[in-house]
């Protein structure tokens, strides 16, 4: 392979990896407190992208994602108000299943308030000629973009969960909710405040990957599949490996498509992702004595 | 024998007989079509019910099993061996007569693998892959087990979506008349009605017949002991793994076995039975149903395949199902049949009685 194409492959895998990260990392937040796979994450990405879309229409692009992100920040909102706080002694099969249920009624709203049509966002800046030469290979500025707002969520993240009362706190909550309780923290709270910010950092990645992969009403499910996939690879909870899994099954998935047919190319995440939890469970990162004492 | 457990089965039997009479009565025949296939759709949900209620494993990857057998036979059952009579293989199937011979509509003759031998293959290649992946899928537990069984289910969608000789985005179609037994044939021939939905709810009842005495079996037992706490089973000298796998290739089977005859009644297959949606619905549907409630799972699956294959439900098809993981879970964990006014229902007619 000319090394232009291999490092055009590697790129274009760090950008759809750099997405998966980000959506596992969303997938981690409330996990972390909650204990809760969220299978509607990848809905959140959509609504972001979606709501955006509609908002550009009437407003410049930086206020329509901030609207984006406000309003996919109230859904996520009330799905805990809604759903997740009256549940009952919930087991792990059941929120399993209510998330699956919230995915599937999230699209299928999604596909009466707009319809089936696939859209996106324009480029950020400048447009898909303008493209930058990088050794022989091509980026649109839009994958810098996608890029630097992935580095920011994490860098913010990684702020946000050690120096803020609000980060410690949830980080109390993922390792003995009972504890952070007895510590005056409102577990309550945290739980919904992580929905929240899952719900907001998907919003901006559905508006930042717009451009460049598209939305429509049932883009959601694919992304939350690779997402789950890179939160297991990477170890379930730990951010850092949510990076680094992302990154790996981004770049292995678009050298794939060099070899085998495209319509393979989304079986090659599932695959690294049965091996992975066949062989560790535990992910990369997890250690295999903590992914035991864990219930779930 | 203890025959009372049995006073269910006799009932559904009568129920099927009644039902078609009333539908047969009132001329509105085609109805018979979707309860068909709602039967089809049935035998799959039981079968999830014993995996998913009764050994406490979520599987989100059934529609793929369920594919594999429809899959299987409509690849095999559609190839024409005319040409190869030379080859010593097909020179055997058509001695020991497991070939059917015809004309297609242009005059050409036709040979292809009777569908009873490609329902024994797609048996057999349904117990290998559920076997294959059986063993270390159980092994996981949780969050874990939902994305191996969906990311299972999400890799078999691609290949048929992908496959040439599965028809890629098409699926396959002309597949031909399946011979059932007495020469009754299962096809989508609007004449023939009455007896593939006969033929289908035998099955039914078959497979019923079979799980029915499989929960009140050592094994069964052995099932409600390991959802109930895993560790104390094993203590008790229940071979955990093993009995997981079993009832794991059991209700994969039951759903290759549905695809086959689903298969032949259509006359054809698509993706979109291999979706992730499809799985889904298989889940909805038993997690309604009561999960650990073959009657409870079998009544609902098939009132609401029915009225998702009648078009009741439009173009929320899908939504409709959300909404009802979302309220069972929030209002009824433990299923629409053990809500506390159905008990009462249900205790008010045992006095009666």
């Amino acid at each position: 392979m000319k090394f232009e194409y291999l490092l055009q492959y590697i790129l274009s895998g760090l950008t759809n990896g750099s997405i998966y990260a980000i959506t596992a990392i969303g997938f981690n937040i409330i996990y972390n407190t909650t204990g809760i796979i969220n299978f509607a994450q990848g809905e959140f990405l959509m609504l972001g992208g979606m709501s955006a879309i509609t908002f550009s229409q009437y407003f410049p692009l930086p206020i329509a994602i901030l609207f984006a992100v406000i309003v996919t920040s109230i859904v996520g909102a009330l799905i805990d108000f809604t759903i997740i706080r009256r549940m009952k002694k919930p087991t792990v099969l059941n929120m399993i299943i209510i998330t699956i249920g919230l995915s599937i009624l999230i699209r299928e709203i999604a596909l009466h308030v707009w319809d089936e049509k696939v859209r996106s966002l324009p480029y950020f800046t400048g447009d898909e000629t303008t493209s930058i030469n990088f050794f022989g290979a091509y980026i649109p500025p839009q994958v810098l973009w996608v890029l630097g707002i992935s580095t920011l969520i994490v860098v913010f993240l990684g702020f946000f969960f050690k120096y803020t009362v609000a980060g410690r706190s949830m980080r109390a909550c993922s390792s003995n909710i009972t504890a952070a309780k007895l510590c005056g923290i409102k577990t309550n709270n945290m739980i919904t405040f992580s929905f929240v910010l899952s719900a907001a950092i998907g919003a901006v990645a559905g508006a930042a990957i717009s451009p460049i992969a598209q939305t429509q009403y049932d883009c959601g499910t694919s992304l939350a599949i690779k997402g789950f996939a890179v939160a297991i690879l990477g170890g379930l909870g730990n951010s850092t490996g949510a990076v680094i899994g992302g990154l790996l099954i981004g770049i292995l998935e678009s050298l794939s498509i060099s070899i085998l047919p495209l319509a393979y190319k989304d079986a090659i995440a599932i695959t690294i992702l049965l091996i992975i939890l066949f062989v560790k469970p535990s992910g990369l990162l997890g250690k295999s004595e903590i992914s035991a004492l864990k219930e779930f | 024998m203890k025959l009372k457990k049995y006073y269910p089965i006799f009932g559904l039997i009568l129920a099927v007989i009644f039902i078609q009479l009333l539908v047969s009565g009132i001329g509105m025949q085609f109805y018979l079509t979707q309860l068909t296939m709602s039967a089809y759709y049935g035998i799959v949900i039981i079968g999830l019910s014993i995996l998913m209620g009764y050994a406490g494993q979520i599987s989100i990857g059934h529609a793929a099993f369920f594919a594999i057998g429809g899959y299987t036979t409509a690849a095999l059952t559609t190839m024409n061996f005319a040409a190869l009579t030379d080859v010593p293989i097909v020179n055997f199937l058509i001695k020991t007569g497991l070939t059917i011979s015809g004309m297609d509509p242009y005059g050409k003759k036709i040979i292809y693998i009777s569908p009873w031998l490609s329902l024994f293959i797609a048996v057999i290649i349904t117990i290998f892959i559920a076997a294959l992946i059986g063993v270390p899928i159980l092994k996981l537990k949780g969050h874990y087990l939902a994305m191996a069984t969906l990311g299972f289910g999400i890799i078999i969608y691609r290949i048929v979506l992908g496959t040439s000789i599965f028809g890629e985005a098409d699926g396959i179609s002309d597949v031909p008349t399946f011979k059932f037994l007495f020469n009754f044939k299962i096809n989508s021939d609007p004449a023939l009605r009455v007896e593939n939905y006969y033929i289908a709810w035998l099955i039914v009842v078959i497979s019923i017949f079979i799980l029915t005495n499989l929960i009140n079996s050592r094994v069964g037992r052995a099932l409600r002991s390991l959802h109930g706490n895993e560790e104390a089973a094993n203590s008790m000298g229940v071979n955990i793994s093993r009995t997981k796998l079993l009832v794991f290739i059991l209700s994969a089977v039951l759903a290759s076995v549905a695809g086959v005859f689903m298969t032949h009644f259509n006359g054809g297959i698509g993706p979109a039975e291999s979706g992730v949606m499809r799985s889904v619905r298989y889940v909805a549907i038993v997690a309604v149903g009561g999960m650990a409630n073959l009657w409870g799972t079998l009544i609902m699956g098939i009132i609401l395949n029915y009225l998702s294959l009648r078009g009741y439900f439009g173009s929320y098809d899908d939504a409709v199902f959300g909404i009802i993981l979302i309220v069972i879970m929030l209002f009824a964990p433990d299923g629409i049949f053990k809500l506390k006014y159905c008990n009462n229902f249900i205790k008010l007619i045992k006095k009666t009685s």
